[in-house]
């Protein structure tokens, strides 16, 4: 044994320990886990939280020094990006001018055509300022931040921004810094608007650049009520020279001093530039996110087997990210601080480490045999797996260490993180994703278990029927009910669009939230635009500003122009730079009093930079290409200068002629420019709200569009409906594959099929001719055979005997007639006649009525009145004479008399029969008389139940083929039958309601067990006794159950549920036939009804309407509109309630809200044939072929045709047995199909 | 009957079941894309968005590093490169993603290692990372970067390719484009703003290989798909 082998089964052996620990203590290994996360995690409280905003540090201007690269052992707390020269020392000069005292003269351009002249004096005075002292003479030039291009695309700023020279801004730019410019520029403000960006504009504008101050404090206005303009001039330096600006300082403190300014000159501030995420940065970014987003979902997507995969892909994406956190924990706790953008390599380290290892474990584990115990499950699943999850381990340490080697700081960082993360993560998996893995499988396991008993108990219970004596209980078969779909997790229910929309905005309160968000970030963007807000608020550094308003800084104006005296200018000899300016005409001197309150200098001027927007500083540097992200820049205190101009010099400065007409006086001020700008916005306000109103417009139109469907009328989505031939699909389009299950069909009737009746063993039909078949539901093999004797009158009705007797029994495979003998009938084939009516449609149903009346006259042996016992002999003679003079005698004279009906009840004997012949001699004796045609029949045991037409019922031996009883005592017709125990229900044309009482007169132990029907091979001598009595009594009779005639008769958990055209529905306890309830609420005759075990009553009617009512107190529970036209069945399951209609519609409603969950369109006719099988699969009869659909999401599941033409005839009945079997017409054949299942997982 | 039963289950959520028997012949869209030219043509598209996105996008990071000089403006600077710059990579990528699976097939060695999607997408996310690297981390010197990117690349092919073929083929792929490179630096089409070796950047075979190696993967992965596809129509018939 190698070594490697040898390492390899140690591995394997504690990876298998492991797992069996993970498995046996979920919950406290979960918590432990959790600690040691959160644990691990806590040192990432203190790091910084990220952010974008510039960071500002404060020295001392006394002492500064430029901070070296490397600062050694600094007493001074001081932050990291604070080493090296900064990038400029920024100079400001704030200058504040005013025309003072203000005259009636003045036009309002004076307020600041004045002062802006004066800019230019003062550059000039900075640019010749110059500083000697004993190191040497130092200008301007020598000191300050040399420039040189803009960037290209800055072309059209290139009059304004200087170039090749120093960096040195001012309001001067606008007029590249020569008076004559200035002089001759016919509109100041439109010189400055020109520069402005259109639109909205985030970074800070030229104007701000140039003035450098807020745009709205410059004073630079026609309608500025303070008339005093504040601007800046900014001098980048590059380097430092304490003398130089001290000296400018003085100078310009002297020539233009500032009494009432008390700035403090001591501190210099520091503003550090973080890196700023533009677009540019933004879009690799998101890219690499979402190509993250798509490798965990390709990757999550693999989870499979499981019982909740979105909760192990949560529990896999939790591994990853936490060990991610827990690498940065670890790494800050031992001392490495994170340099590197978490949000950039964040997506990279989550693809080294990877999801890999969490997919291989859950496949590992699922993989393993599922009858062990969970633990032995996860144990041998991580055990399998472990070799390879050391090697991929091992490897990726490897490569990554290797990466450390390359020695780049960036990288060996990197390195180092997914060192630790992979490490973190390892241990994340081990003991988090595998205990949470053990849960789930656990679960899964659990819900197996609970899945299978309710099909192990949903087994019907072996009825002990009084009915059927000689049948052994079914052997049990293996439920084939539960039918195993796919993991319904990601199935998406079958929901109309709308209510999709609908669910979706009221699952995710999407409306609210947004709407609240949306309040949010408009008051929030309300608060911070507001002039008065938070913007303002912010930029002007709480600490100073109290409770004053930001838009007036400076306090009254009105007093301080009030209080401004006259005066006279005092010219200064040192003025070299005025040019044409008179030098009688300018600036103040350093005065008393007064001029202390004339211009206002308050604390928000020290630092009036803070009022820019933080992305001043770095546009401006940004246009000569010099970026400040990770750098910083100092800003030296401003130099206050302040300028008083005389009234009386005001005038005098050269205006230029249009500055007269421009606004024409201040009193009407805000009627031309205010009123374009008014008019502008009112445009602007005018297309905007045209615009969000068509906005909303189309919204509304596409939610009404979403929310109703364009047929609003007709109740749910359009179905295109399939034509014909096509094959079967749902919504989706898809059309699963064809089933190869071949159907049996069952052949032997004429005519179409007209009732169907099943008790689960025995399948008995009727077709239009009025014959009864019996079918066994099993093996489709044909039972019996009960002809209609009322068609013997009829010649076509020999033309049906014969084919009847050529091709009895076609049922299936085995099926025939005299195989085995297991038929106990045997015809005799009639010769053949030429069919007389065979191009007529048999129309039995709707002509005879009740032939009773006609009978009297016509009998030939029996009694003719009671009609109990009737030799039709003599009318087959006498129908065939009249159609066909030499008809044979074809049928025999009956051999049975019945004994007369005494006391009131009918009392049939069974027609002794010859034993070896066992059948019906080809007349079927018993009830010889005319029987109506069968309008309903039930199936219970061995006894078929027909109510006919005639108002007869008949209980029939479906085993035999005889007549059991018959019972005459209603007029009216049969519309429906129910038979429930002992008892039947018949609701009759008249709207009477008649219960009978099924007797058996003999102790069923005298019966000798017949044995199994329907194997092909019956007992050869069943011990049939005449004096086998079944007696039928009418136990009572509701004479006017309705107003008009019953259409729906329902019997279930021991009630009795009628419906009626009268639109009402009655429920009636089935053993004393008490009425219970009258429910009222249909505005219809009342279609169709359903009733089960569990007390659940629905009931729809022609209306379209649909009703769920309390049985117990016979309220309505919901009451909904499904269909155009009748409701045409009814069946509930647990959750939902299914309907179809006349408009060939099958709607899926849920039960318990009413709301329609979906609609299935039926073939044409073919509306009312559905079934439920299970909860979860529901049967619809189409062209030909039978479709299943997974009634919880309306998938279409399979698909079993018929015949082998698809385009064959369309089931309308359809039956399902309890054997999961589904019968369904199919013409004139039946047709047994097997529900395709699948058998659970029995262990 | 549970057998079939039980194929049935499982054929009912994948759709195509391989049972045999009488099925409808498959629809317009099954037979579109099981059409062999339509499959080259639709796979031939999506390499190349894929790769013309890729180009966008590592493009601008090459731009936050000053690589090629662009203007400010930042929406701009997205188109702002040469304007058949993108459409030259989409369809080298195009070329290549769907000569790696023919290659594959030529040599009768079809691709099996780690071939799912969420293995490609991981592939891309490296290639990415590399770019990155390249454009962000500040080495020292250009050989050092050059290394890097080197070993990363075989990483890369290591990790989800590990076929001889694929190594050959990127190689060749990557100093075929480095030369053209070189050709159109030297016409003076385009320009580096610092270059290092012979007017190009040293580590531009690399970045050359590394993206070969992932649009190949993208494409073996694509060409996985339509065999997939052609099976089941093999089954179907």
């Amino acid at each position: 044994m190698t070594l490697r082998e040898r390492l390899r089964q140690k591995i394997s052996a504690a990876f298998y320990h492991h797992g069996l620990l993970c498995a046996s203590y979920p919950v406290p290994i979960i918590l432990f886990t959790s600690a040691s996360i959160l644990t691990c995690c806590y040192p990432l409280l203190r790091l910084p939280l990220p952010g974008t905003g510039p960071v500002e540090f404060t020295t001392a201007v006394r002492g500064y020094a430029s901070p070296s690269h490397n600062p050694l052992g600094d007493p001074v707390e001081r932050p990291d990006w604070y080493r090296g020269p900064p990038v400029a020392y920024i100079q400001q000069v704030l200058v504040k001018a005013a025309v003072s005292p203000w005259g009636s003269n003045l036009l309002p351009v004076d307020a600041f055509r004045p002062p802006l002249g004066q800019v230019f004096t003062l550059l000039e005075e900075i640019r010749n300022h110059v500083h000697s002292d004993s190191s040497g003479v130092q200008s301007l030039e020598h000191l300050c931040l040399q420039v040189t291009d803009l960037l290209p695309g800055l072309r059209r700023m290139q009059t304004v921004l200087p170039e090749h020279g120093c960096l040195l801004v001012s309001p001067g730019n606008y007029w590249q810094n020569q008076q004559e410019l200035f002089d001759s520029d016919p509109d100041l403000l439109k010189t400055v608007q020109k520069h402005e960006p259109k639109g909205l504009h985030t970074s800070a504008t030229l104007r701000d650049l140039l003035f450098g101050v807020p745009g709205k404090h410059t004073g630079v206005s026609h309608y500025s009520k303070k008339r005093v303009v504040t601007y800046t001039i900014t001098i980048a330096l590059s380097t430092y020279d304490a003398g130089f600006l001290g000296s400018l300082r003085a100078r310009l403190k002297q020539l233009h001093p500032s009494a009432n300014c008390s700035l403090g000159e001591e501190h210099m501030v520091h503003v550090h530039f973080k890196e700023e995420i533009g677009i540019a940065e933004l879009i690799p970014l998101v890219t690499t996110y979402i190509i993250l987003f798509a490798y965990i979902y390709f990757s999550t997507r693999k989870i499979d087997m499981v019982k909740s995969k979105w909760g192990l892909a949560l529990a896999a994406v939790v591994t990853v990210l936490s060990s991610l956190l827990m690498s940065v924990g670890l790494c800050t706790l031992f001392g490495l601080t994170p340099t590197l953008n978490g949000g950039e390599i964040f997506p990279y380290l989550v693809v080294v480490i990877g999801l890999e290892n969490v997919l291989v474990l859950t496949k590992s584990v699922v993989s393993t045999p599922v009858d062990l115990e969970v633990k032995l499950r996860i144990a041998q699943g991580l055990s399998n797996e472990s070799w390879s999850i050391m090697k991929n381990m091992a490897t990726e340490l490897c490569i990554i260490l290797i990466g450390y080697f390359t020695l780049v700081p960036a990288i060996q960082e990197f390195c180092l993180f997914a060192v630790v993360g992979l490490v973190s993560d390892f241990f994340l998996q081990m003991f988090f994703f595998t205990t949470v893995l053990s849960i789930d499988i656990r679960r899964m396991e659990l819900a197996d278990l609970n899945r299978r008993l309710p099909a192990e108990a949903g087994l019907p219970p072996p009825k002990p029927g009084p009915l059927r004596p000689r049948e052994a209980p079914p052997p049990p078969r293996p439920s084939p009910h539960t039918i195993t779909l796919q993991t319904p997790a990601f199935r998406n229910l079958r929901l109309p669009k709308r209510l999709r929309v609908v669910y979706f905005l009221a699952r995710t309160r999407l409306a609210q939230r947004i709407i609240m968000v949306g309040t949010v970030i408009w008051i929030g963007i309300l608060v911070y635009t507001d002039p008065a807000g938070l913007r303002t608020y912010l930029a002007a550094q709480p600490p100073h500003l109290g409770g004053m308003a930001p838009v007036f800084p400076g306090g009254d104006p009105a007093k301080a122009l009030s209080v401004l005296p006259a005066r006279e200018a005092t010219p200064l000899p040192e003025n070299q730079s005025q040019r044409h300016l008179a030098p009688g005409r300018v600036q103040e001197q350093p005065r008393g009093p007064p001029a202390a309150t004339q211009v206002p200098w308050g604390a928000e001027d020290e630092e009036g930079w803070r009022r820019l927007s933080f992305r001043h500083w770095p546009s401006l540097f940004s246009y000569y290409n010099i970026t400040l992200a990770k750098r910083y820049i100092s800003i030296l205190p401003v130099i206050p200068v302040t300028l008083h101009l005389g009234p009386q010099e005001a005038p005098e400065t050269p205006r230029h002629p249009q500055d007269a007409r421009l606004p024409p006086d201040p009193i009407p001020k805000f009627s031309s420019p205010d009123l374009q700008a008014a008019d502008l916005t009112l445009y602007k306000v005018a297309a905007l709200g045209l615009a969000a109103g068509v906005l909303l417009v189309l919204l509304l139109f596409c939610l009404y569009r979403v929310l109703c469907p364009r047929n609003y009328g007709q109740n749910g989505v359009s179905h295109g409906r399939r034509r014909r031939g096509d094959l079967p699909c749902d919504d989706y389009g898809y059309s699963p594959p064809v089933s190869e299950i071949s159907p049996l069909l069952l052949r032997g009737h004429s005519m179409d099929i007209e009732c169907l009746a099943s008790d689960g063993m025995l399948l008995a039909s009727c077709c239009l001719a009025g014959q009864i078949r019996v079918w066994d539901a099993q093996t489709g093999d044909c039972l019996t055979v009960i002809p209609n004797h009322k068609l013997r009158r009829s010649s076509s009705s020999g033309c049906w005997e014969q084919r009847g007797g050529r091709d009895p029994c076609v049922g299936g495979d085995s099926a025939s007639e005299d195989e085995g003998g297991g038929f106990p009938f045997r015809r005799h084939a009639p010769p053949l006649r030429p069919p007389l009516f065979t191009d007529q449609p048999d129309l039995t149903p709707l002509i005879d009525t009740n032939f009773d009346s006609r009978l009297p006259p016509s009998s030939v042996h029996a009694a003719p009145p009671r009609g109990a016992a009737f030799d039709y002999g003599g009318l087959v003679e006498r129908a065939y004479t009249e159609h066909e003079p030499p008809s044979p005698a074809a049928y025999p004279s009956p051999s049975y008399s019945s004994s007369p009906p005494t006391a009131g009840f009918a009392n049939c004997r069974r027609s002794p029969v010859e034993a070896p012949d066992r059948g019906f001699a080809c007349g079927p004796p018993p009830a010889a008389e005319w029987e109506g045609s069968v309008w309903a029949m039930e199936l219970r045991g061995n006894l078929i139940a027909a109510g006919r037409s005639s108002g007869k019922l008949q209980l029939w031996d479906a085993v035999e083929g005889s007549l059991r009883c018959s019972n005459e005592e209603g007029a009216s017709g049969i519309t429906a039958l129910a038979f429930l125990n002992n008892r039947i229900v018949a609701a009759r044309l008249d709207g009477s309601l008649d219960f009978f009482t099924v007797e058996l007169n003999k102790p069923p132990g005298l019966l000798q067990y017949r044995g199994a029907p329907g194997r092909g091979s019956m007992p050869p001598s069943p011990c049939y006794s005449s004096d086998d009595l079944i007696s039928c009594q009418l136990t009572r009779s509701v004479l006017c159950a309705h107003q008009k005639p019953i259409t729906v008769l329902r019997a279930a958990a021991g009630r009795v549920v009628t419906g009626s055209q009268d639109h009402t529905v009655r429920v009636y306890r089935l053993d004393d036939s008490c009425c219970l309830f009258t429910l009222q609420g249909h505005s219809g005759a009342i279609t169709a009804i359903y009733i089960d075990e569990t007390m659940v009553l629905a009931s729809g009617g022609q209306d379209g309407a649909i009703c769920l009512w309390d049985v117990l107190t016979g309220s309505r529970v919901s009451h909904v509109y499904g269909h155009r036209g009748d409701v045409t069945s009814l069946v509930c399951t647990n959750t939902c309630v299914i309907s179809s209609g006349l408009d060939d519609l099958i709607c899926i409603w849920d039960r318990s809200t009413g709301i329609k969950l979906y609609s299935i369109q039926q073939e044409v006719g073919c509306g009312d044939s559905l079934g439920v099988i299970s909860d979860s699969l529901l049967v619809t009869g189409g062209q030909g072929c039978v479709s299943f659909w997974d009634l919880n999401f309306g998938d279409l599941l399979q698909t079993v045709y018929l015949g082998q033409t698809s385009d064959g005839q369309g089931v309308r009945q359809l039956l399902v047995l309890d054997n999961a079997a589904i019968v369904c017409d199919f013409g004139s054949e039946l047709s047994l199909v097997y529900v395709p299942s699948v058998l659970e997982k029995l262990d | 009957m549970s057998r079939t039963l039980t194929a049935m289950a499982d054929s009912t959520p994948g759709g195509y079941g391989s049972e045999p028997g009488p099925r409808p012949a498959p629809g317009p869209y099954i037979s579109a894309v099981t059409n062999r030219t339509t499959n080259l043509v639709i796979r031939g598209a999506m390499l190349f968005s894929v790769g013309v996105f890729l180009a966008l996008v590592l493009n601008l990071l090459q731009v936050q590093r000053n690589v090629t000089l662009f203007p400010p403006d930042v929406i701009s600077s997205i188109f702002s490169s040469a304007w058949w710059v993108p459409p030259c990579c989409g369809t080298a990528s195009a070329l290549i993603g769907l000569l790696y699976p023919c290659i594959d097939s030529r040599l009768g060695e079809p691709h099996r290692f780690k071939r799912e999607w969420s293995s490609v997408m991981r592939c891309v996310a490296v290639f990415v990372g590399i770019n990155h690297a390249s454009a962000k981390v500040d080495f020292a010197n250009n050989v050092q970067l050059s290394l890097t990117l080197a070993a990363l690349s075989v990483g890369l092919w290591w990790s989800f390719d590990r076929s001889r073929s694929g190594f050959s083929l990127g190689v060749v792929i990557a100093l075929l484009a480095t030369l053209a490179t070189q050709l159109l630096v030297y016409n003076g089409v385009f320009q580096y703003t610092s270059p290092d070796f012979l007017y190009i950047r040293s580590w531009l075979p690399c970045i050359f290989f590394a993206g070969v190696i992932t649009m190949g993967n993208i494409g073996r992965q694509l060409a996985l798909y339509e065999h997939k596809v052609a099976l089941e129509k093999t089954h179907q018939d």
